[in-house]
């Protein structure tokens, strides 16, 4: 294994998802992160589009985020393993693991039901494969923005437009009487490729 | 374009129309000779941006599926040591059962081909073992065939095969798997493609920023310089590393030959930070 001067070793390189992962990423229920039946459940949704404007049908979507309650420990148990079969079984349906997996649809697609995530990191972290991606994409879907989150303080209107999930129901699905955001219908498109307005903003950890 | 040429990797009629106007003058089907040339004159400043590491750039025109698919503004820099991605998901004994990892276990019968094993350590960058997280697999069967109905090209179908594998990292980050070589498949990229065999690889680390999905090829495949995925990492150090190693030790007599694949994980976590990096 081979290293840099300075001592860290070199990462292995990402390739492509390609095509043909959808039996063997996608799980029963990755899309459902929050508990079954959890009157707090938001639902987001949205279309992945390519640079011609066109849905892309063979995207993978992965989601993570922080508890309602601010934790960022996660759980395990969102694939579940059938130990009899080998079956894929998804979550249990009891606790919150954090984690969601979404396969767009024919048409593009997809949908995710989660818990709303805590003031202090409003978002949804996601990682975007496709066919023709070489390396993965990380953005961030907020559900709830502050005017003081860094990172959306620091772009332009029309790039910081492209993180912000927008509210589609008009509140009446949600839950009455609870703090901040509870229930609703919330659309993240993300576009790989487009103007600054229309692409969206894609992140890069350092 | 015929609805078999869709099924294989292929790019939409977008794509493939707005990727050869850019990319060659030709009219026609897209040859190897133009692929090998592009993959050949692919500017060299343009493939490594600072702190790219060897990945890929997600504009690599011979591989015509990015030409639309990827972002054109450039990537937001996060520097938040309280960003959510610093954390991330984690796996356990019931997301994984120990058969998961045995790819030649699935089915009634034996599936067809060169049994192997293949095993390596998951690390971070500064060499730390990435322990107990998820590592997933898939691939084709010995004839280079899918389990996927998209992917319709006469080669058979293997009833003892699916290619799909899990198995977590052990407490030095090792994993293991059983299963069979892959076969090389034709995809719909240019004339006469083919990819060089390979197993797909997906990690976590401790963090989502670590997120890696790759794939595993084998060694002295005589593909590597056809394939434009393959090439898209322009570095030949880099490329090395996508490359199992024959280990002659963990192959097993009239059983299994043996492949090493060590994987190290990029991008910050947050136990970086509390070390003060």
């Amino acid at each position: 294994m081979s290293a840099e001067p300075g001592g860290l070793l070199d990462p292995t390189p990402s390739q492509t998802v390609g095509p043909f992962f959808g039996y063997s990423m996608p799980f029963p229920g990755g899309g459902e992160v929050a508990p079954a039946g959890h009157p707090a459940t938001v639902t987001v949704h949205g279309y992945v589009f390519d640079g011609a404007g066109l849905p892309i049908p063979d995207a993978l979507l992965e989601f993570w985020q922080a508890a309602p309650d601010g934790s960022r420990a996660g759980a395990p148990g969102s694939l579940r393993t059938d130990p009899s079969n080998g079956r894929l079984l998804g979550r249990d349906g009891v606790g919150f693991t954090g984690f969601g997996r979404v396969a767009t649809d024919g048409d593009g697609h997809w949908a995710l039901r989660t818990l709303p995530p805590p003031p202090d990191a409003p978002y949804l972290s996601v990682c975007v494969f496709a066919r023709g991606l070489l390396h993965h994409l990380y953005t961030r879907a907020y559900l709830a923005p502050s005017p003081d989150d860094p990172l959306l303080a620091s772009l332009p209107p029309e790039r910081r437009a492209t993180l912000l999930a927008t509210r589609q129901d008009d509140g009446a699905a949600g839950t009455e009487g609870t703090e901040g955001l509870r229930g609703g219908v919330y659309r993240f498109d993300v576009t790989l490729q487009g103007g600054a307005a229309e692409e969206t903003v894609f992140l890069d950890f350092r | 374009m015929s609805a078999d040429k869709v099924s294989r990797d292929n790019v939409g009629a977008a794509a493939q129309t707005s990727a050869a106007a850019a990319a060659a003058p030709a009219r026609g089907p897209i040859t190897q000779a133009q692929i090998s040339a592009e993959i050949a004159s692919f500017p060299a400043a343009h493939a490594a941006p600072a702190g790219a590491a060897g990945h890929p750039p997600r504009d690599y025109p011979p591989y015509r599926s990015s030409v639309l698919r990827h972002p054109k503004n450039p990537l937001v820099v996060v520097k938040d040591p309280e960003a959510v991605e610093l954390t991330g998901p984690v796996f356990g004994a019931a997301d994984v059962a120990a058969l998961d990892a045995d790819l030649t276990r699935q089915h009634p019968g034996e599936p067809i081909g060169e049994r192997i094993t293949v095993t390596g350590r998951v690390l971070d960058r500064d060499g730390r073992p990435v322990r107990g997280q998820l590592v997933e697999i898939w691939q084709a069967n010995a004839a280079g065939r899918y389990v996927h109905r998209r992917e319709q090209h006469p080669a058979p179908l293997d009833p003892n095969f699916t290619g799909a594998g899990r198995a977590l990292t052990d407490g030095e980050g090792l994993y293991r798997f059983t299963t069979i070589k892959p076969g090389p498949y034709p995809w719909g990229n240019h004339l006469n493609a083919w990819r060089p065999a390979h197993i797909h690889f997906s990690l976590f680390g401790t963090a989502f920023t670590q997120r890696l999905v790759t794939q595993m090829y084998f060694p002295g495949d005589p593909l590597f310089r056809h394939d434009p995925i393959f090439q898209s990492v322009t570095d030949p150090a880099a490329r090395e590393r996508l490359i199992a190693v024959y280990d002659h030790d963990l192959s097993v007599f009239e059983w299994s030959l043996g492949y090493r694949f060590d994987i190290v994980l990029d991008g910050p976590a947050a136990t970086w930070r509390e070390e003060g990096r």
